[in-house]
C-alpha cells in the first residue's frame, strides 16, 4: 500500500497525493476492555476500531436487484447493504413515507405485512445517532426488506409511517418512549411501556442500566453495568 | 380534576397511565347520555396478566376500546446489553413465559446468522429444537384454550388443560432440567443432550396427547353455549390483520395460509410433513379451532423428529463443533435439576491448564460476534416471533429488539372489541392469547 510515510524523500520529486480514509473510531482498547485495573495480559496497546459502514455496489444478488428497481427511488436511498442474505434499505428520512407507501402498494413489491419498528442508538456515529429499522414482508412474494433511517440526536425527527401501516401505532410509541425519536404525525405518541412521567429514554447508550450492589457474605458484588467488561 | 385535588399539589400532576385521563373524565362528567368509561385491569382475572383496558361502553355496547400495556415491563432488551451472547437466551426465555423454546430459539438463530454458522449447527440439535419448540406449541395452546374456557365460565377445559400440559411440563423438566425458563437453546445448538429414557418418555406422551385433545375437543367443538358466545364474535377479516400486521392462529383463522415453517423455514422444517390449519371464519371459533388442528399437526412434527432423533441422528453431537463458540463441556443432568461433568471438570483441575483457561474464557468473557444486524423469524405459538439483534463486534449484545407477537396481535384489540358487546370483549382478548411478559418485556 502506498501511504506517504513509506515513500523516500527526493528533494524536489512530486509527492504523489494519496487519498486519506478517514480512520474509524476505537471501539476498543486492550484485551480485556478493563479501565480501572492494568491489563496484564500483553495486549494492552491493542486497538481495535469500529467496523466501517457498508454499502453493497450491485448487483446484490438474488432478487435484491429486482427489487431495489421495482422501487425505483435510487434518490431517496442513502445506501443500500447486503449483509448475512439481507437487504438493507438505508432511506432519507424525509423520503421515509414515500417509499413504505410504494413497497406496500406497487405490485412488484407489495410488502404488505409491517413487522413493526425498532429502535437503535449508536452514539459514535455523529449526525445520525438514532436509527429507525422497520422489517417490512411480502407474503405475496415471499420476500423481506428491512428499511433503516436515521435521526441526529439533536433533531430526533422521523415521519410517522402509521398512515402507510397501522400496526406502527405502538411500534413507534415504544421506541419513542425507549429512545426519545419523535415520530411526526403520530396519532398519539405518548409513553407506552414506561410511566408517563419517567424521565428519559432508557435503551439508550448514555442511559445507565441501574442497580444496586450486592453483599454477599461479606464481599460486595457490583451491579451489572459496573463490573468488569470485557467489550 | 377536581379543584381541592389540583391544590393539594405542586406543578403539574401527572397520572401514571392513560395520558388524556383528565380529558376523558371531564368529557364524560358533562354528558347527559348512558355512556359509562369502565376501566378493566391491570388486576383483573380474565384480562391474561397484567393489561389493562379502558372501554367506553354506551349500554352494553363497547363504543371505545384501549389497550393499556407496560405494567410488566422488566427491561429484558436493556439487560442483555450487559450480559454475554450465550447469558442472553436466560433473558429472552423469560419474555413469553409460556413459550419459553421459542424465544431461545429466535435469538439463538439471529445470533448463529450473525455468526455466519447456520449449516454448521448439527442436525441432532435441530431436531432436537423442533421437537421442543412443538412440544411448547402444544403446551401454549392448552394454556390459551384453557384459560378461555375459564374466561367464559366453563372451568373444565382450564383444568383439563393445565392437567394435560402438565405432561409436557414434566417432558421439559426431565429434559432441561426446569419446567419453564430453561435457556435450553443455545448459540450454536442446545445446552445439554436428551437424557437416558426421554425418547421413551416423549413416545408415552404421543400416545397419550391425542386422545386427551381429543376430550376437549369432545368438550367444546359443539358445545352450544360455547359456540354462541364465540362464532361471529371479535369478526378480524383479512384486510384488518394485515394491516394491524397480526400475524399466528388469528391470521389463519381468516384464510390465509401463512405459516412461516412452510413459507420460509428454519431449523430444517421443510423436511417435515404437516398442514397448516386454516379456517375461515375470522371469529373467535375459527382461532380456536385453528389452535385445535394446530396441537395436532404438532404431534406428527414430534413423532418424525423423535424417530430422526432416535434414528439416523442417535450419538451425534447437539453442539457446534466450534471450540471458540460451542460450550466446552457437554453437561449431563443430575438428579438435582443441575447439569455437571465431571469427566470436564477432572480434565481442567487436574490435567490441562489450556483447557482451564479455555474454559474459564468462554464462559465468563464469551465469544464474539462480528459488527453488523440480523433478524431470523420463527412461528411461534401466538404468529412471527423475530429477534432483531445488532452486534458492534463486542462479546455482548449491541442491542436486541424482540418482534413479539403478543405486543402486535394486542393492537388489534380494539378492532375487534368495538361495536360489540361487553362480554365479548373477554372473548377477543382471549383469542388473541397475549402473554404480558411477551407484550411488555
Amino acid at each position: 500500500m502506498t501511504s506517504p510515510d513509506n515513500l523516500p524523500e527526493v528533494p524536489g520529486a512530486e509527492v504523489p497525493e494519496v487519498a486519506k480514509t478517514p480512520e474509524a473510531p476505537v471501539a476498543r482498547r486492550g484485551m480485556f476492555g478493563a479501565a480501572d485495573t492494568g491489563d496484564t495480559s500483553g495486549y494492552g496497546g491493542l486497538v481495535v476500531r469500529r467496523a466501517p459502514q457498508i454499502s453493497t455496489p450491485r448487483p446484490y444478488g438474488g432478487y435484491f436487484d429486482e427489487l431495489v428497481d421495482a422501487l425505483d427511488l435510487d434518490d431517496a436511498i442513502e445506501r443500500v447493504v447486503v449483509d448475512r442474505g439481507e437487504l438493507t434499505l438505508h432511506v432519507k428520512r424525509e423520503r421515509l413515507v414515500e417509499v413504505c407507501q410504494k413497497l406496500r402498494d406497487d405490485p412488484a413489491l407489495r410488502f404488505e405485512l409491517s413487522l413493526g419498528v425498532s429502535g437503535v442508538h449508536y452514539p459514535h456515529l455523529t449526525g445520525e445517532e438514532l436509527h429507525s429499522v422497520i422489517h417490512l414482508c411480502s407474503i405475496t412474494h415471499n420476500r423481506r426488506v428491512r428499511v433503516e433511517t436515521s435521526c441526529p440526536d439533536g433533531d430526533p425527527h422521523i415521519p410517522s409511517t402509521v398512515g402507510v401501516f397501522p400496526g406502527h401505532d405502538w411500534h413507534e410509541r415504544e421506541a419513542y418512549d425507549f429512545f426519545g425519536i419523535v415520530y411526526d404525525g403520530h396519532p398519539g405518541l405518548t409513553r407506552i411501556m414506561m410511566p408517563d412521567d419517567w424521565d428519559g429514554h432508557p435503551q439508550r447508550k448514555d442511559y445507565p442500566l441501574g442497580g444496586i450492589p450486592v453483599e454477599y457474605r461479606g464481599a460486595t458484588i457490583p451491579s451489572p453495568d459496573h463490573r468488569r467488561s470485557y467489550s | 380534576m377536581s379543584t381541592a385535588y389540583d391544590e393539594a399539589t405542586e406543578g403539574k400532576v401527572y397520572s401514571v397511565t392513560g395520558a388524556d385521563w383528565d380529558e376523558v373524565v371531564t368529557g364524560v362528567r358533562d354528558s347527559s347520555d348512558e355512556r359509562l368509561v369502565v376501566n378493566m385491569g391491570p388486576q383483573h382475572p380474565s384480562t391474561h396478566g397484567v393489561l389493562r383496558l379502558v372501554l367506553t361502553l354506551d349500554g352494553e355496547t363497547v363504543t371505545e376500546a384501549r389497550g393499556v400495556i407496560g405494567y410488566l415491563h422488566t427491561g429484558i432488551e436493556k439487560n442483555m446489553e450487559y450480559r454475554t451472547w450465550t447469558q442472553g437466551t436466560t433473558f429472552v426465555t423469560r419474555m413469553d413465559y409460556l413459550s419459553p423454546i421459542f424465544n431461545e430459539t429466535a435469538y439463538c438463530l439471529s445470533v448463529e446468522k450473525l455468526l455466519g454458522v447456520e449449516d454448521r449447527i448439527p442436525d441432532r440439535a435441530q431436531a432436537i429444537r423442533v421437537m421442543m419448540m412443538e412440544l411448547n406449541r402444544i403446551a401454549s395452546h392448552l394454556v390459551a384454550m384453557g384459560t378461555f374456557g375459564m374466561e367464559l365460565g366453563a372451568t373444565t377445559p382450564f383444568l383439563f388443560g393445565y392437567r394435560d400440559r402438565e405432561m409436557i411440563m414434566d417432558l421439559f423438566e426431565y429434559i432441561t432440567g426446569l419446567r419453564m425458563n430453561h435457556a435450553y437453546v443455545r448459540p450454536g445448538g442446545v445446552s445439554v443432550d436428551l437424557p437416558a429414557g426421554a425418547v421413551d418418555k416423549v413416545g408415552e406422551f404421543l400416545k397419550e396427547m391425542p386422545k386427551r385433545i381429543k376430550d376437549i375437543r369432545k368438550l367444546l367443538d359443539e358445545n352450544p353455549v360455547y359456540v354462541r358466545r364465540t362464532r361471529d364474535v371479535a369478526y378480524l377479516d383479512l384486510t384488518g390483520c394485515m394491516a394491524l400486521g397480526i400475524t399466528g392462529p388469528i391470521l389463519r383463522a381468516s384464510g390465509l395460509p401463512w405459516d412461516l415453517r412452510k413459507s420460509q423455514p428454519y431449523c430444517g422444517y421443510e423436511t417435515y410433513e404437516f398442514d397448516v390449519a386454516t379456517e375461515r371464519g375470522c371469529d373467535v371459533y375459527s382461532r380456536y379451532l385453528v389452535r385445535m388442528k394446530e396441537m395436532e399437526e404438532s404431534l406428527k412434527i414430534i413423532e418424525q423428529a423423535l424417530d430422526r432423533i432416535a434414528g439416523p441422528l442417535k450419538g451425534d453431537p447437539v453442539m457446534i463443533e466450534d471450540k471458540k463458540i460451542g460450550w466446552p463441556a457437554q453437561l449431563a443432568l443430575g438428579p438435582d435439576g443441575f447439569g455437571n461433568s465431571p469427566d470436564h471438570i477432572a480434565h481442567i483441575m487436574g490435567s490441562s491448564m489450556e483447557a482451564l483457561i479455555h474454559h474459564f474464557k468462554l464462559v465468563t468473557e464469551g465469544f464474539r460476534v462480528p459488527a453488523g444486524q440480523a433478524y431470523a423469524p420463527i412461528e411461534s405459538p401466538k404468529g412471527e416471533l423475530g429477534a432483531h439483534v445488532v452486534s458492534d463486534g463486542g462479546t455482548r449484545p449491541y442491542r436486541v429488539h424482540f418482534r413479539e407477537p403478543s405486543f402486535c396481535n394486542l393492537q388489534g384489540f380494539p378492532a375487534m372489541a368495538e361495536g360489540g358487546q361487553v362480554a365479548d370483549v373477554i372473548a377477543a382478548v382471549a383469542s388473541i392469547d397475549p402473554v404480558m411478559g411477551g407484550v411488555d418485556r
